[in-house]
């Protein structure tokens, strides 16, 4: 029994490891950036639900106001501080840093505006009690539901739609992409604005989860999807979802039955297994790097 | 020699002896000066902070600098070093003065090999998944040092090991600490402008070009990311030394970008760059005692700023030498060394 709540813990938290790490997929998809501040935008949500929820507005409201908030962010995130580096066709490693800087920008701003103490959430949606086998998953099944849902919706979205076609051009070859007429600054901006959504929803399955807010909570989220989204492959949809289901499990199991201070260590050890033995990720297509 | 310009050999020779001079003139005065009881314990261990990190990030702008590749665990090697000085000092129950020098070669020596252990796998990959890599590899040596109690004391820290008494030997640490600086700097320079250096400098540039002209690139980013861990370690085994006690938490994530800022705001490349930047930053917070909740702010806004409008660093990849001033003011007071025809003269 303690394996299997364990095991549901893990798949609990792999559900928003998974959502976050769709973001990632979509922001790297495209523009090859590893986007340090996208784990920092769901600490950017769960604040927004504290003041939300402080000013007495019911909880779907605080919700909705967390997403649209993040795609705000996250477009003025890519307009000031990486729209410029695009444009000049800087060094990868600029852009690497330059995200660093907005992670630790984000970070350090929240602490400054909310202080660094844990602010503490109630539940935002209190579920009926579904028990199977004497343990609780309400919860876990909500946080699995709302991640594979948001999959399919991304699915549909980048499959069926025309939004989607650009951004899988411009993905592809973003100079091809603006010569047939794509506007590719703002399927960029979009993606922006669409992978923060994500992060937000992710944030609002956490806040419902975890019940509280940190500044620094962002930082090893966002790292352990972004190992999600290279676990399960970079650019696969359904490997970002995979991966991050995986990585839950494995916090979860070590929990359980390891040490869980050596839980980062884990984790870490997994992305540095699946790196050397499969660099393109679970379910990922390896690229040959062309002269 | 007189009537014949001078080499290029000669002229760097010359430049060399200069900078060495003026080197050797800075450590002389600076001894001098702490001798005499002139500088408060307080500017000493200033002092001895920033050549602790112009260590750090002469060490990390071998690797991300000349070699362009971006390394997040630079904070791991520096754990190492400062666990293995730290315990060899204690352990071996000699005097300060003869194990720490054996200690900070067992430091280097140790974070090497947990370079070249972690570079062989690490530096497969390129880019971004070697900086998520070697971040994951900096959390690893963090977490494992906590969890290893019985020889690191885990999250509680080490502590208890010797070190210089500030009031009985104010220039204890100093003298060591100044010295490594500059040899790290000096190696640093000559490495970069020798043949290794130069195939460094190609795989920055383009690897599979490097590649294609023969430079055996594993083996130059091996040997690279292996130096840069050793000197890491020195650093470490200093930085034990300075704050006496080793709190693991310390070496995380936050430290490896700390002295990457060192590196990347002076640009990346530039020794002289990454030791000016090491030490403005490393002064800077004590000057802005005031500020000290805005510090990581002020710190994140200059790195997009720096980054969007000058994304090489303030010197790119120019470097300062000593010895430059002085070539100028002969070049405006003495004779013109070409036209006079007193080539050796003037310098």
């Amino acid at each position: 029994m303690y394996f299997v709540t364990q095991l549901l813990n893990g798949l609990g938290i792999g559900a928003i490891y998974a959502l976050v790490a769709l973001g990632y997929n979509m922001v790297y998809g495209i523009v090859k950036l590893i986007n340090f501040a996208h784990g920092d935008i769901i600490m950017v949500g769960c604040f927004v639900i504290v003041s939300v929820l402080g000013w007495g507005m019911p909880a779907w409201f605080a919700a909705i106001c967390a997403v649209v908030f993040c795609a705000l962010v996250g477009m003025l995130i890519e307009r000031v501080a990486y729209q410029r580096l695009l444009d000049q066709g800087s060094p990868r490693i600029s852009l690497l840093i330059t995200a660093i800087g907005v992670s630790l920008l984000l970070q350090n701003l929240y602490q400054l505006i909310y202080g660094s103490s844990e602010r503490t959430i109630s539940r935002l949606f209190p579920l009926p009690d579904i028990i199977i086998g004497g343990v609780q998953v309400s919860n876990t099944l909500l946080n699995i539901v709302v991640s594979l849902a948001m999959m399919l919706v991304l699915r549909m979205l980048v499959d069926r739609t025309k939004i989607g076609k650009a951004m899988r051009a411009t993905s592809e070859d973003p100079g091809a992409a603006m010569l047939m007429g794509i506007n590719t600054k703002s399927v960029i901006l979009f993606t922006f604005a669409a992978g923060s959504a994500l992060a937000a929803v992710g944030s609002v399955l956490y806040a419902n989860t975890y019940m509280f807010a940190r500044p620094y909570m962002g930082s090893m989220l966002g790292l352990k999807a972004f190992i999600a989204a290279v676990f399960g492959g970079i650019g696969s949809i359904p490997g970002a979802m995979l991966g991050g289901y995986i990585l839950g499990v494995a916090e979860g199991l070590n929990n359980a039955y390891g040490n869980s201070i050596l839980t980062d260590a884990v984790v870490f050890g997994l992305l540095i297994v699946i790196l050397l033995l499969k660099p393109a990720g679970l379910l990922g297509r390896h690229e040959k790097e062309k002269v | 020699m007189a009537g014949k310009p001078m080499t290029k050999t000669k002229k760097r020779g010359i430049a060399s002896l200069g900078t060495l001079v003026v080197v050797a003139a800075v450590y002389v005065l600076m001894r001098v000066f702490i001798a005499s009881g002139s500088l408060s314990a307080y500017v000493i261990g200033m002092i001895n902070l920033c050549c602790i990190n112009v260590i750090a990030a002469v060490s990390l702008n071998m690797v991300t600098g000349l070699m362009g590749q971006l390394v997040l665990g630079h904070a791991g090697f520096m754990l190492v070093g400062a666990y293995a000085t730290s315990i060899f000092a204690k352990e071996s129950g000699m005097a300060l003065g003869a194990s720490l020098p054996i200690g900070l070669v067992l430091a280097g020596v140790l974070a090497a090999v947990t370079g070249l252990l972690i570079g062989i796998p690490a530096l497969r990959l390129r880019g971004d998944y070697l900086a998520i890599i070697t971040l994951g590899f900096g959390k690893i040596i963090e977490v494992l040092a906590r969890y290893f109690k019985g020889i690191t004391n885990g999250a509680k820290g080490y502590s208890g090991f010797p070190t210089f008494n500030v009031n009985k030997q104010p220039d204890g640490l100093f003298s060591y600490v100044f010295l490594v600086a500059a040899f790290v700097i000096f190696f640093s320079y000559t490495f970069g402008t020798s043949r290794h250096g130069r195939a460094v400098l190609a795989i920055r540039e383009d690897e599979i070009a490097a590649e294609n002209s023969g430079i055996n690139t594993t083996y130059y980013k091996l040997l690279t990311f292996t130096l840069s861990a050793f000197f890491a370690g020195v650093a470490g085994g200093f930085l034990a030394q300075y704050v006496s006690i080793i709190d693991p938490s310390k070496y995380d994530f936050n430290f490896s970008i700390e002295i990457l800022m060192m590196v990347v705001l002076g640009g990346m490349g530039s020794i002289t760059g990454s030791v000016i930047s090491a030490s403005v930053l490393t002064l800077l917070p004590e000057l802005l005692r005031g500020f000290a909740q805005y510090r990581m702010l002020i710190y994140s806004v200059v790195l997009i700023i720096v980054m969007l409008f000058r994304p090489k660093g303030l010197l790119g990849r120019a470097e300062i030498q000593v010895i430059k001033p002085f070539e100028w003011l002969l070049r405006k007071f003495g004779k013109k060394p070409a036209a006079s025809g007193k080539g050796g003269e003037g310098a």
